[in-house]
C-alpha cells in the first residue's frame, strides 16, 4: 500500500461523498488518477462498502441488536472457517469474529424484536450441530461506532475569531 | 475622569483590529468563520487525561519558577530531536503562560527607551504592542507576496540602525503562511552577524510545515545559537490552546532575566498545564510526534482545497507553506481588505479576518484559516466564489 493510497482511503473513511475532484485537490493528485485507484481499489477489495452510520433511535425502525458468544467444535483440516461460514450465511447476522478468550465466535446479529432473535438462536444458531453452547447479550444503547459518538452534538468552543 | 491614570504608552496603543469583526460575527448564528487562529482538533485525549490524572492526585501547588524539571528536560529532547538545537534544562529553558507571555517577557528583558525592535509585516498582531509596552519602540519591515512573504537580507540591512536591539522572526508565519528555508535564514544570519544584533526566533507553527520542507530552527545555524532567543509552545502543535503553555530557549545571560521577570510576575505556569505538556512531549517521544503528525497531514489536505478554490475563483493566491492560513489577493476585486471582509460577512456570513490587522502591509489580502471541518471549508469556498463573481 503506497502512502497516497492510505491517505485516501482515510479520506474516504471519514467522508466517502467527498467529489473526485476535492479529493483530488488535496491529495496534490489529478481526477483521473484518484479514480483509477478508488476502481482498483475496490476491485481488489480493499474498499468493500460505503455506508452510513445511522442512529436508529431517530428512526421509526423497531430493531434490536444481540452479541452471541458462541462456543463451536472445530473441524479437522478446516478450524472454525467452514462453522463460521455456515452462521455469517444468514441474514440476521450482521458480523461475525473468530476470538481469543473464552468463546469462540462473537456473532453480531440484528432483528425487530427480541422474539425475532430468540428465535433466531434456539432454531438456527443453536441447531447448527458445530455449535455447542451460546450466550446472548442484547445492546441496551449505542454510544459510540465506528468513530462516531451518537449523543451530544459536536461543539465547536473556539471563539468567532481568533487573531 | 480616568484618563489621567491611564499610563499614556499604554493608552496610544490601538486595540486590535480584529475587535470589531469579532463582534459583528460572534452574533451572527449560521455565520462560517475562517477568522480562527487555532486548530481545530480537540488537545488528544490522553494528554486532557494526564491531567485529569493529575488534579485527582493532588499536584495542585506552585511549580519552581523554571517549569516542572521533567517538563524542562523533555523540551530540552524534543529541541534536540526536531529541531537540532541544544539547551540545557537548568539553565538555558523557561516555561511560561504560553508563547504569548515568553514574546512579552523576552521583549522586557531586553528591550528599554530608545531601543528599536524590528517587526517583518504582515505579522502576529501583538509583537508591535508587546514591543511598546516594553518601553521600545516597533520598526515594521513590509514583505512582500513576491518574495512568498520571506523576510530578505536587504530589507532587513536597510532597517538596521544603531539602535536596533533585536529581530523577531516570526516564521512560519501567521497571517500570511510564509516560512524561511534554510538558504533564507542563511541569508540573514549574514547580517545578523555582522550588525549583532538579537533574535527573537517565534517558532510556535514550527510543526506545521507542508510539502516535504521541515522548519529549520535558526538558532541551529552556525554561530547562531548566541544571538537567538527560540520561542515555542504547545498550543498550535500539540491543539493545546487553551492550557496557555509555551516556553523559551536560549544563552543563560538573557532567560536569567527573563526569569526573574516571570518569577515576580507570574510565578510559575499553571502546574496541570504542565503535566498536561509533559504528557503531549513524553507520548511523543516514543510514537515519534504522531499527535503531531496527523494532525499535520490533515492541515495539508485542507490547506491545497483552500489554494485551489482560490485560485480557482480568480484570486492570486500565493502558496503558504507553513501553519494553517491562507493569505489570498484581493487586490483584483479592487476592493480594501476591510470592505472585502465586511460585505463578505454582511452578504455571505463568511468572516475572515483583513489583511490590514497584521499590519498595513496585509493591505489588498485577506487572511483565511483553514482549521476548520472540510465541509465547511467547501461550503465557506462557494459563498466566497459567488461573491467574488458578484463582484466583477
Amino acid at each position: 500500500m503506497t502512502k497516497f493510497e492510505m491517505e485516501l482511503i482515510d479520506l474516504l473513511r471519514e467522508d466517502c461523498r467527498l467529489p473526485l475532484e476535492k479529493l483530488a485537490v488535496m491529495l496534490g493528485s489529478t481526477t483521473e488518477v484518484v479514480a483509477e485507484t478508488i476502481d482498483r481499489l475496490e476491485e481488489e477489495r480493499v474498499i468493500l462498502h460505503y455506508a452510513p452510520t445511522i442512529n436508529w433511535d431517530k428512526t421509526d425502525r423497531e430493531r434490536v441488536e444481540a452479541m452471541i458468544q458462541v462456543n463451536v467444535t472445530p473441524q479437522r483440516d478446516k478450524g472454525f472457517d467452514e462453522v463460521a461460514g455456515r452462521i455469517y450465511r444468514f441474514e440476521e447476522v450482521k458480523s461475525v469474529y473468530l476470538m481469543s478468550g473464552g468463546y469462540d465466535l462473537l456473532v453480531l446479529v440484528e432483528g425487530r424484536n427480541l422474539k425475532e432473535l430468540a428465535l433466531f438462536v434456539s432454531s438456527k444458531l443453536s441447531a447448527l450441530e458445530q455449535v455447542t453452547g451460546t450466550q446472548t447479550c442484547f445492546v441496551l444503547k449505542r454510544y459510540k461506532e465506528d468513530g462516531i459518538v451518537f449523543e451530544g452534538e459536536k461543539t465547536d468552543n473556539r471563539l468567532v475569531i481568533v487573531p | 475622569m480616568y484618563d489621567k491614570f491611564i499610563n499614556p504608552s499604554v493608552a496610544a496603543v490601538p486595540p486590535s483590529g480584529i475587535r470589531r469583526f469579532f463582534d459583528i460575527a460572534a452574533t451572527m448564528k449560521d455565520a462560517i468563520s475562517l477568522g480562527v487562529g487555532e486548530p481545530d482538533f480537540v488537545t488528544p485525549y490522553h494528554i486532557r487525561n494526564a491531567a485529569i490524572n493529575s488534579i485527582i492526585d493532588g499536584e495542585t501547588q506552585y511549580t519552581g519558577n523554571r517549569g516542572l524539571p521533567q517538563l524542562l528536560e523533555e523540551i530540552a529532547y524534543y529541541m534536540e530531536r526536531r529541531f537540532d538545537v541544544k539547551y540545557n534544562p537548568k539553565k538555558e529553558i523557561l516555561v511560561t503562560v504560553g508563547a504569548s507571555e515568553a514574546i512579552d517577557i523576552a521583549l522586557r528583558a531586553m528591550v528599554g527607551p530608545g531601543d528599536e525592535v524590528l517587526v517583518p509585516e504582515p505579522s502576529y498582531v501583538s509583537y508591535s504592542p508587546s514591543v511598546v509596552f516594553a518601553g521600545g519602540t516597533p520598526v515594521g519591515i513590509e514583505t512582500k507576496a513576491e518574495d512568498e512573504f520571506r523576510l530578505t537580507p536587504e530589507a532587513l540591512r536597510k532597517a538596521i540602525t544603531p539602535r536596533t536591539k533585536c529581530l523577531i522572526l516570526p516564521y512560519p508565519n501567521n497571517p500570511t503562511g510564509g516560512i524561511m528555508e534554510k538558504e533564507d535564514l542563511e541569508a540573514i544570519a549574514e547580517v545578523v552577524r555582522e550588525k549583532q544584533i538579537m533574535v527573537l526566533n517565534d517558532e510556535i507553527y514550527a510543526e506545521l510545515t507542508y510539502g516535504g520542507r521541515q522548519h529549520v530552527s535558526f538558532a541551529s545555524l552556525p554561530g547562531m545559537w548566541d544571538y537567538t532567543i527560540t520561542l515555542n509552545g504547545f498550543s498550535k502543535a500539540f491543539a493545546m490552546t487553551g492550557w496557555r503553555v509555551g516556553f523559551a530557549c536560549g544563552p543563560e545571560a538573557i532567560i536569567s532575566v527573563m526569569l526573574k521577570i516571570h518569577q515576580y510576575g507570574i510565578m510559575c505556569a499553571s502546574r496541570m498545564s504542565q503535566v498536561a505538556a509533559l504528557e503531549a512531549l513524553q507520548n511523543g517521544r516514543l510514537n515519534d510526534y504522531e499527535d503531531v503528525r496527523k494532525m499535520r497531514e490533515s492541515y495539508d489536505r485542507r490547506r491545497r482545497l483552500m489554494v485551489e478554490g482560490f485560485r480557482a475563483m480568480g484570486l492570486d493566491c500565493f502558496e503558504p507553506r507553513g501553519a494553517f492560513y491562507v493569505f489570498p489577493s484581493i487586490k483584483s476585486t479592487g476592493l480594501t481588505s476591510e470592505e472585502f471582509c465586511n460585505r463578505l460577512l454582511m452578504e455571505h456570513k463568511i468572516a475572515c479576518v483583513p489583511g490590514t490587522a497584521f499590519g498595513a502591509s496585509g493591505e489588498g489580502h485577506i487572511r483565511c484559516s483553514y482549521a476548520t471541518g472540510i465541509d465547511k471549508l467547501n461550503i465557506a469556498l462557494e459563498r466566497m466564489e459567488a461573491f467574488v463573481k458578484g463582484l466583477k
